[in-house]
């Protein structure tokens, strides 16, 4: 098995597939954790059809309604309203779009970005190399809220402005990272092996190089859904991020945070789907590294 | 020697502050609305606004209005803030003191709950606790300062009604400082009444900070810990009938601190980068509460002043984490 490894690499990253998916899967816990974020997927794509109620409508006679198992509950509104009559739960369901789309686009595009400067600073040293490793210490140097409120501001509120500002802030988690390992892989003796096989420096950096990367990459990514996540609830928190026709969990939770004393159940909500949508990034990730663990070995 | 590493390291940081700099500088003034045209009067004429725009320097080249800041901040002259009519420093070094005590008390808790929960343990290690403080741990190492900020106000400011969930001290009670450190001047000069009135607000805020912090603290400590149990100093402590507790304490702890210092440094400076939303959320009236209204403002100087500020803060605290990590490393401190 071991010989294997060694010897093919780019045959092993196929063929180590449905293994490594096995061990995630035998892990309750990244089991569990990905039967979630499978769910969230379900409920964003077919918000439209599960939500009860219109996210937007509004119906003041039926304001902060609390949930139905309280007194005074109504039996149409789950999970109550909001101080506009608007259902939590059908808002729920509806945000949950923004928050997938965040979570697999603004992780992507940042993963992409920081583990190719990564991979270059890595791989290239000298000039290069501490020309990004400098960008990343000045970019360390900034109090990543702070910034990404900054870039919102600038670009203007909207998806497209959320998305970018976490790409724009996050590369750096990938970049270090990925440099770090890389240097510690070409190292290594299977890079001289490569070297003395006559190999150029480009095929040595994608056909030896990254597949060995790539579980850490893989692991990394998963992290990074359940902060971007996070990093566009603050931004609506703060009122920046998406416009008041789309609901998201971070503005139903700045405007719980309003009324905490009236109505807790519109905070209430939200923080947890929050919570435990950040707890299933993580512990995936986690089940993924500890699955992938053996390849990085190798 | 050990100056001189210091010395180095400062003089690199002025590169990483100069870029700092310029990346805010160029990035607010890309901003598409006009901070001048936010602050005059409806109706107000053409010249009223150009007459303002050419006091805060607005009209001029972006290369002449970096020129002339940067020429103020080297003699600590940072500007005056658009949207509060103030001075820039005296602002930022109003509300500083704020934010540090903060920063202070919840990195203090966070070294107590993390390392008090690594010592236990390691000394239960194997049993059932250490099993519960690991589930517990995996669970806070995931979930960042800002849902637990909130997750404190329903569950201690609103449900249980115990403590209050805004602002930095009551303002009924009248009280008076000399400085703005709060806390500590009230514990200096023994005013315990004042310093738990402020602990009361400061509580749960610091709490949300710390927790992230003392879980990664808790992990690496006893790891730390459990890997130095095995060395062969400890099986000699252990034939001289030291017991298992004092030999965490008096022999493994001091070990297992560098590899756990060495690790905190990035960690800490989250802690201090996580005040913004934090103090955002208990209404604190620290610079990152500050910084987004500063934002929300487009109040250019300020934030460029609170930007830097926190620059500054970091590289200080990496610095003090780095000596830290020398002083208690035996390798380095003889080398």
């Amino acid at each position: 098995m071991a010989d294997v490894t060694d010897t093919s690499l780019t045959a092993v990253g196929v063929s180590a597939r449905p293994n490594v998916l096995a061990r995630v899967l035998a892990e309750p816990r990244a089991a569990v954790s990905g039967g979630i974020i499978l769910l969230l997927v379900v409920f964003a794509v077919f918000a439209p059809l599960l939500a009860p109620h219109d996210p937007l409508r509004q119906d003041l006679m039926l304001s902060q309604i609390p949930p139905v198992w309280m007194a005074g509950g109504e039996p149409g509104y789950l999970l109550g309203t909001d101080s506009l009559g608007r259902d939590v739960l059908s808002r729920l369901i509806h945000g949950a779009q923004v928050t997938v789309i965040v979570a697999f686009v603004a992780a992507t595009l940042a993963c992409l970005l920081g583990s190719t400067l990564g991979l270059i600073a890595g791989f290239a040293g000298g000039i290069v190399d501490m020309a990004i490793s400098r960008l990343v210490d000045i970019w360390m140097a900034f109090p990543p809220v702070l910034l990404s409120v900054l870039l919102v501001a600038v670009l203007g509120a909207g998806l497209h402005s959320v998305i970018i500002a976490i790409v724009v802030i996050d590369w750096t988690r990938f970049c270090r990272v990925v440099r770090a390992e890389v240097l510690q892989q070409a190292k290594r003796d299977y890079i001289d092996s490569a070297v003395t096989l006559g190999m150029g420096r480009i095929a040595i950096l994608f056909r030896e190089i990254l597949p060995n990367v790539l579980p850490l990459i893989i692991v990394l990514l998963t992290l990074e859904m359940g902060i971007a996540v996070i990093v566009e609830a603050i931004l609506s928190f703060v009122g920046l991020s998406i416009s008041t026709d789309q609901p998201t969990w971070g503005g139903m939770i700045a405007e719980g945070r309003q009324i905490i004393h009236h109505a807790w159940w519109v905070l209430v909500f939200p923080l947890i789907a929050l919570f435990v949508t950040v707890l299933a990034f993580n512990q995936l990730g986690d089940g993924l590294r500890r699955a992938l663990d053996p390849v990085l070995r190798a | 020697m050990a100056t001189s590493a210091v010395l180095r390291r400062l003089i690199l940081a002025v590169p990483t502050l100069f870029g700092v700099a310029v990346v805010v500088f160029l990035l607010i003034r890309v901003v598409p609305g006009d901070p001048v045209a936010m602050m005059v009067p409806p109706g107000a004429s053409e010249d009223d606004i150009a007459a303002l725009r050419a006091r805060y320097g607005l009209d001029l080249s972006l290369w002449s209005q970096f020129w002339i800041w940067l020429q103020g901040v080297v003699v600590g002259d940072f500007g005056t803030s658009i949207s509060l009519r103030q001075d820039v420093l005296g602002l930022v070094l109003s509300r500083l003191p704020a934010t540090l005590e903060l920063a202070g008390l919840a990195f203090l808790i966070a070294l107590v709950i993390g390392m008090g929960l690594a010592l236990v343990g390691a000394r239960l290690r194997g049993s059932f606790a250490e099993t519960a403080i690991d589930s517990v741990n995996g669970v806070s190492l995931a979930v960042p300062d800002f849902i637990w900020a909130l997750a404190l106000v329903l569950v201690f400011g609103v449900f249980l009604g115990a403590l209050p969930i805004s602002g930095r001290l009551d303002p009924r009670a009248g009280l008076e400082f000399a400085t703005q450190f709060y806390l500590v001047e009230s514990l200096v000069t023994l005013r315990f009444d004042a310093a738990w009135g402020l602990l009361r607000h400061m509580l749960m805020p610091a709490l949300a900070l710390a927790l992230p912090l003392a879980a990664v603290i808790t992990r690496i400590f006893k790891d730390a810990l459990k890997e130095a149990l095995l060395q062969d100093y400890v099986l000699l402590a252990r034939i001289k009938g030291k017991s298992d507790t004092r030999i965490l304490i008096e022999e493994v702890a001091r070990n297992a601190l560098v590899p756990t210092i060495a690790l905190t440094g990035v960690q800490l400076t989250f802690l201090i980068g996580g005040t913004v939303i934090v103090e955002r959320i208990f209404s604190y009236p620290g610079i990152g509460n500050m910084a987004i209204d500063a934002v929300i403002n487009r109040d250019l100087p300020l934030i460029q002043g609170i930007v830097l500020t926190f620059g500054v803060l970091f590289i200080l605290v990496n610095l003090l984490v780095d000596l830290t990590y020398a002083a208690l490393n035996p390798r380095l401190r003889h080398g």
